[in-house]
């Protein structure tokens, strides 16, 4: 077998805030009534998270759960999980109108922390990052410059960005840019 | 720039998160149907100086499609609703009566007139 990298093998930058290549990891796209007792206890037998309030993220050890639309959820799972996950959750779904895919190999995964990730994020994505309208557990989905994105901010006061794998190198020089010594706006 | 609230995702998105659709409640004429009817329905759009019913996606987030209510010339927006509807809800009606009195867009019209 081949050996996976990231689209930006382990890239990081320090500016404003340091934004560095989040490594591997295992992402499951679950699509079904969001509603469905089944597929709550499948969401949790596969990350151990329950399930999301509208635009939200629920972090469990070793997996968390986001939502992404009314019938759509992502999973995070360890990357070298995600194949029997996703096996695990097609069979216990067996019978509902669902499908669960293994995407992990088809994302890009960034983290961005320190004072200045608020400020990286607000410029180039129409988001309201301010802290009031923002916090640990947020999720949502929208634009960054010209790509589409994910984004959520943890507990710990990181950002983590999310975007397909064949925007990767544009999203890192992207929040490279955003994260230049020199461009703090200083708002947040 | 235009913002509206996407109803799936409660988000309030501004226009470049957001595809325009074009004119919402159109009525499909296809087989079956005279010319005159499939002319119409193909080429003739509302181009209105005021209250507008649209389609819009929310392209850049949960990728769905909702329909807004709006007013062309003030850009102020009356409320966005489900996609899934042939006509605008009462809610939203009400919501235009009460800014624009006597209002008319296609078939639909200021109830309280």
């Amino acid at each position: 077998m081949s050996n996976p990298v990231t689209a930006t093998n382990g890239a990081r930058f320090s500016g404003i805030a340091t934004v560095e290549d989040a490594g591997l990891q295992g992402m499951i796209t679950l699509r079904g009534d969001l509603s469905s007792k089944t597929l709550a206890a499948a969401v949790k037998a596969a990350t151990g998270a329950g399930m999301p309030a509208r635009g939200k993220i629920e972090v469990a050890e070793g997996g968390a759960a986001a939502w992404m639309s009314p019938d759509e959820l992502l999973l995070l799972v360890p990357y070298g999980e995600a194949v029997a996950k996703t096996a695990e959750l097609a069979e216990a779904l067996k019978g509902e109108h669902a499908l669960a895919a293994n995407v992990s190999d088809a994302r890009s995964f960034f983290r961005v922390s320190g004072e200045g990730a608020r400020e990286v994020l607000a410029k180039i994505s129409p988001v309201d990052l301010s802290p009031a309208a923002f916090q640990a557990g947020d999720f949502r989905r929208s634009r960054t410059a010209q790509v589409a994105a994910a984004l959520w901010l943890q507990e710990d006061g990181a950002f983590y960005v999310v975007c397909f794998r064949s925007v990767g190198a544009y999203m890192f020089d992207l929040l490279k840019t955003s994260a230049h010594p020199q461009s703090a706006v200083g708002v947040y | 720039m235009l913002i509206l609230e996407c109803p799936y995702c409660g988000v309030k998105a501004e226009e470049t998160e957001l595809a325009a659709g074009g004119e919402a409640h159109l009525k499909r004429f296809g087989p079956g149907s005279n010319d005159d009817e499939f002319h119409d329905y193909l080429f003739m759009r509302e181009n209105p100086k005021g209250v507008h019913f649209e389609r819009w996606r929310h392209a850049n987030g949960c990728g769905k499609w909702f329909h807004a209510a709006r007013c062309t010339m003030t850009l102020e927006v009356f409320g966005t609703y489900s996609a899934q509807t042939t006509e605008p809800p009462q809610e939203i009606k009400d919501k235009i009566s009460a800014k624009r009195p006597g209002w008319t867009w296609r078939e639909f019209t200021d109830g309280q007139k």
